[in-house]
């Protein structure tokens, strides 16, 4: 700790910040634009400006940029004096010299940061009487809106989008008081992290499109801290509603995960609550029809012959939360439970939480990947399963080079263009052992593309050049050969290497090959880290529940009397023959889902449940972390939460136990009192007080008595929301609460996110009493010394046939987030991917038509050749709306279909 | 597409440098030199030949005002509007230049003759108010003076 004055007083701060940094952490109001707490300082804008004096005799002193100013022991600043105030004054008022000054029609207004400093600097009336530049917008496709003339030239949308999340289709351009930041030409904003400069963007240049069709001032939105359902990595999200519909996703901050951005898939997947394709009636199948069902009772008076006495099986969820699957679990007891997801997937699920389990310390938060040094990438294609974890890997990437450059050339690793300077932004050590291109590459020291089986043997020889104890592969290309030694080098130079593998290539030896290299760098005394994407946001929770494999439900589906499938589309996991097979010898469907899906159309009994939003519950990343979210909405009757319909299941019943509980907090208890694992949840759920809630609203939420009166004066009472901490409410707690129940970030004077700093005791730091979610594994304290043994050899030729490989698309893989309007425009044509070698052998060309024939499945699509593919392959891509479920792995044919065009000519 | 001249003289400076951005403005200004102007087509033609995006070329492109990214007149002509010249009168040769061309800041004749752009200080501040038409330096501006070179230059009033 070091001691700085600030207009004379004295303060404790940490060394190593800027002054910027310091004035924030210690609670003062210091006005900024281009700082940001995750992309450091520039001195681009000159608005920071602070005096800075050389002793307590030295009555001039100096303006320095504080975000520019090391804070350093001693050293005396004015942030009050007249001179600063007027320089920062005239700052904001050059930079809004150009500025339309149109906040009455600006998405931005209301918060603002452009309009929080300008108040906080005083700069309230306007003399510019010149002409204003103006701009020619562009259209960047459906995430993201832009008006540029709002522009004051603070360059963080570029240092965002270029330099940390490394995109290239954006730019800044031209000169002076003509800068012009977007694309080099109107166009669709590709990178997956565009979104994040609605946020980063202190202007209303970069605007939410989707906010944009249903549109609320954030002071009228109703909030509630969420958590993204849209991968395994469990982002933090604060979702916003009005009058019961859901407007928009907002990055919430945690400290663990996702820090200060999330990607596009997460914040805008939220538009599949608002599809057509929501369900919102109960429908029950008669005579050979369809029948609505209203009410509540309707469904319960169908509901109870058909479960009466009855027995059923019940499929559960990886998208639903540990309640709903626990519920169903419940019902219809472990050994009638099946996951529903692919076979190969419940393995490795299983198989990843067994590993996770031996040696949790092994599992880096994404905070700590950000911090490794050497990172190898077996399998997975992150950019498309887990886009925040190659977020983190780029930053990890990136920033090795600057953490040991920094100190040769004194510089703090704030210093954001000196460090480009130093670093030419080179990166780091990093590693990717794919079957194809990915969107690291670029970033990449070497890279291999080779088979899934070639990955895995890769991998073993690595782990056992690594330590000898571990199993050899056996013998290895003299190519893979020279990979393996100059990647061990590199691993073994490391203080932190990272291992991440994961379940999208459906390869359990890719898995425990990494495994191994992880405990032989354990063994050579690196702090090694081990990571696994998951394939849904719950597979790490569904799998700690436990339950039976997919396919043995379908030997079981004809001896009961039914199945009940929660919130899961069946062909996602079954071949189109199997899925047919399985609903098909079903004498009872009872379906509960967000979704319309083929499943809840052939359904006997259809429910529709509350989505994410519209609930509270628990899941688990994976790493292993339970986090809560909670409902944005009050409970709407006719979407109720999955686990209290098979609640009320469970009462019908006779013989039923009795009931779990009538609230997700006593559901979460009650899971946490049977199942050990579980017994975290409970300092997750615990809340102290039920009379002192958090408020959802604002307290400037506006039409609270307004907005029934057309049907009676009288104000209704807010909707009750027991167990949770949270009120549907505009009073309660607004003051400190635990960082992880914060609704949103609003602090007097500071409108926009760039409050999240008043809820840090240092910024960019933890919230305070975060509480970043429960690692449900402990640490056993013994190291995992043995090995798993080399699984497969590599098969060379499959005879003239292809092996199955799983692609992904960050936008199209993900079921829910697929369905929603602006996602959906970015959705690639379902398509069936070869390599060049054996387009040019089968004589086809892009986009010809090709059948793939599997034994259980059979399809025809147009071709995409991508040439990075290793020939004998063929890419299917994964739960692509109008793509079947091909098993990965699965030796199919391959046949060209004749292209009728060309006969015509 | 580069035509052969101009692809032999790019090629003879990326010999001696490492292709990227960074070659841009050598690049770009081989290509103005021999079209006056470098249009959206010749961006991205520049940045396949460097390895780098369209929007990275466009970026130094658009950040140099003597890059043209419109096409331009015969003659262009660079009005220093710096404090120097400002202070020597430039506001008077300006409006002089404006009236007799019939143009404004950024424009080009009707006939192509003339393009009138700013430009910020000649390094003749010691004789403003100054110009630059091509190579070639004008000082102590007057209205006389004007007349005399845009008529040397092809101008009939
Ligand atoms: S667009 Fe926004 S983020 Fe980018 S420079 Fe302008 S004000 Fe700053
Ligand atoms: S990385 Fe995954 S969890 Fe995070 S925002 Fe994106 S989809 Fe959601
Ligand atoms: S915040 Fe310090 S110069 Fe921009
Ligand atoms: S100010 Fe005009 S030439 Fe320098």
């Amino acid at each position: 700790m070091i001691t700085i004055y600030i207009d004379n007083q004295p303060h404790q701060i940490r060394e190593g910040q800027n002054l910027l940094a310091a004035c924030l952490s210690l609670g003062f109001d210091l006005p900024y634009f281009c700082w940001h707490p995750a992309m450091h300082s520039v001195g681009a804008c000159r608005q920071c400006a602070v005096k800075q004096f050389k002793d307590e005799n030295d009555q001039r002193g100096k303006i320095v940029m504080a975000c520019m100013t090391p804070a350093t022991e001693g050293v005396r600043i004015s942030i009050d004096d007249p001179e600063a105030r007027a320089f920062r004054s005239t700052v904001i008022e050059w930079l809004m010299v150009n500025h339309p000054h149109d906040c009455p029609v600006c998405d931005e207004g209301g918060e603002c940061h452009l309009q929080d400093m300008t108040v906080m600097t005083g700069h309230n009336y306007r003399r510019f009487r010149f002409k204003k530049r103006t701009h020619v917008n562009q259209n960047l496709g459906p995430f993201v809106n832009h008006e540029m003339n709002r522009c004051i030239q603070c360059y963080r949308c570029v240092r965002f989008y270029r330099d940390y999340a490394g995109g290239l289709d954006f730019n800044v351009f031209g000169a002076h008081d003509s800068v012009y930041f977007g694309r080099q030409t109107s166009g669709i904003l590709e990178g997956e992290f565009s979104g994040n400069l609605v946020e980063v963007c202190p202007t209303g240049v970069f605007t939410d499109k989707t906010f944009k069709k249903h549109y609320t001032r954030k002071w009228d939105l109703a909030t509630a801290p969420s958590v993204c359902i849209h991968c395994s990595v469990g982002c933090n999200i604060i979702i916003g509603a009005r009058y019961g519909r859901i407007r928009r996703v907002l990055n919430r901050f945690n400290s663990q995960i996702n820090g200060y951005f999330i990607c596009d898939r997460g914040r805008y997947g939220y538009e599949h609550i608002l599809s057509e394709k929501r369900l919102h009636g109960s429908r029950i199948r008669e005579n050979g029809g369809h029948k609505e069902l209203r009410t509540n009772e309707e469904i319960l008076r169908h509901l109870t012959p058909l479960i009466d006495g009855k027995r059923f099986i019940g499929v559960g969820s990886p998208r639903a939360t540990l309640e709903s699957n626990f519920a169903l679990q419940t019902l219809v007891g472990t050994e009638n439970f099946f996951h529903g997801v692919p076979d190969r997937d419940h393995a490795l699920v299983e198989r990843v939480i067994s590993i996770t389990k031996m040696d949790p310390t092994l599992t880096p938060s994404l905070d700590q990947v950000k911090n490794c040094d050497a990172i190898l990438i077996l399998g997975e294609d992150i950019s498309e399963t887990a886009p925040m974890l190659a977020l983190a890997v780029r930053r990890a990437v990136m920033d090795e080079p600057r953490r040991h450059l920094a100190p040769k050339y004194q510089l703090p690793l704030w210093q954001d263009q000196a460090l480009q300077e130093v670093t030419q932004n080179k990166p780091g050590p990093l590693f990717l052992a794919t079957i194809g291109k990915t969107r690291l590459d670029n970033l990449a020291t070497h890279r291999l593309s080779a088979h899934p089986e070639e990955l895995s043997h890769f991998g073993f020889a690595l782990a056992h050049a690594i330590d000898p104890a571990a199993p050899d592969a056996g013998e290895t290309s003299a190519e893979m050969e020279s990979c393996v030694k100059s990647i061990k080098e590199a691993l073994l130079a490391a203080r932190n290497p990272l291992l991440i593998s994961g379940t999208g290539l459906g390869h359990a030896a890719l898995i425990e090959a990494a495994a191994n290299i992880a405990r032989a760098l354990r063994h050579q005394g690196k702090n090694a880290y081990l990571d696994f994407v998951l394939p849904h946001c719950n597979s790490m929770g569904l799998g700690l529940l436990g339950g039976r494999p997919l396919s043995h439900a379908l030997e079981m589906v004809s001896q009961v009397d039914g199945i009940i499938i929660l919130e899961n589309e069946i062909s996602r996991s079954f071949s189109s023959s199997r899925t047919n097979q399985f609903l098909g010898a079903a004498k009872t469907i009872i379906n509960l889902d967000i979704m319309q899906t083929p499943t809840s159309d052939i359904a006997t009994l259809s429910i529709p449940v509350a989505s994410y939003a519209e609930s509270e519950g628990t899941l688990v990343n994976q790493e292993g972390r339970a986090q809560r979210f909670y409902r944005v909405v009050p409970e709407n009757p006719n979407l109720r939460e999955s686990w209290s319909w098979l609640v009320e299941m469970m009462a019908l019943i006779k013989n039923q136990p009795e009931r779990l509980g009538k609230t997700p907090h006593e559901i979460t208890t009650k899971l946490a009192q049977v199942n050990p694992i579980f017994a975290p949840l409970l300092s997750l759920v615990s809340w102290g007080s039920e009379t002192q809630k958090i408020p959802r609203e604002s307290h400037r939420a506006s039409g609270r008595t307004a907005m029934t009166a057309d049907i009676s004066v009288h104000e209704p009472k807010p909707a009750d929301d027991p167990g949770s901490p949270l009120a549907f409410s505009m009073e309660g707690c607004h003051g400190d609460v635990p960082g992880n129940l914060l609704p949103r970030y609003w602090s007097p004077g500071w409108n926009s996110v760039q409050s999240l700093a008043k809820f840090q005791d240092e910024v960019g730091g933890p919230l305070r009493q975060e509480n970043p979610g429960r690692r449900l594994f402990e640490s056993t304290g013994n190291p995992i010394k043995n090995y798993f043994a080399v699984s497969e050899k590599i098969k060379k030729n499959n005879h003239g046939r292809w092996q199955v490989v799983p692609l992904y698309h960050v936008f199209g893989s993900d079921e829910l987030s697929a369905a929603g309007a602006a996602i959906s425009e970015r959705i690639p044509d379902p398509y069936i991917a070869i390599s060049a070698k054996d387009a040019a052998q089968l004589n086809l060309l892009e986009n010809s038509r090709i059948r793939l024939i599997a034994d259980r499945e059979q399809f025809e699509r147009p071709v995409k050749i991508i040439s990075s593919l290793p020939a004998g392959l063929v890419g299917v891509p994964m739960g692509l709306p109008g793509m079947p479920y091909v098993e990965p792995g699965t030796i199919v044919d391959l046949i060209a279909i004749p292209d009728h065009r060309d006969n015509e000519k | 597409m580069l035509s052969e001249l101009e692809k032999n003289e790019i090629g003879e400076v990326l010999a001696h440098a490492l292709p990227g951005q960074d070659m841009s403005i050598d690049v770009l200004a081989i290509v103005q030199k021999h079209r006056g102007w470098i249009s959206d087509e010749a961006v991205i033609d520049i940045s396949a030949c460097l390895g780098t995006t369209p929007s990275n070329v466009d970026s130094v492109a658009s950040f140099y005002n003597l890059i043209y990214r419109k096409p331009v007149g015969d003659h262009v002509i660079l009005l220093c509007d710096s404090i120097s010249c400002w202070v020597m009168g430039y506001p008077t040769i300006r409006g002089h230049i404006e009236k007799r061309l019939g143009i404004t800041f950024g424009r080009t004749t009707a006939d192509n003759r003339f393009t009138l752009l700013p430009v910020a200080c000649l390094g003749a501040c010691d004789l403003g108010p100054a110009m630059m038409i091509g190579e070639t330096l004008f000082t102590k501006l007057d209205e006389e003076k004007i007349d005399h070179i845009l008529k040397e230059h092809g101008w009939q009033p």
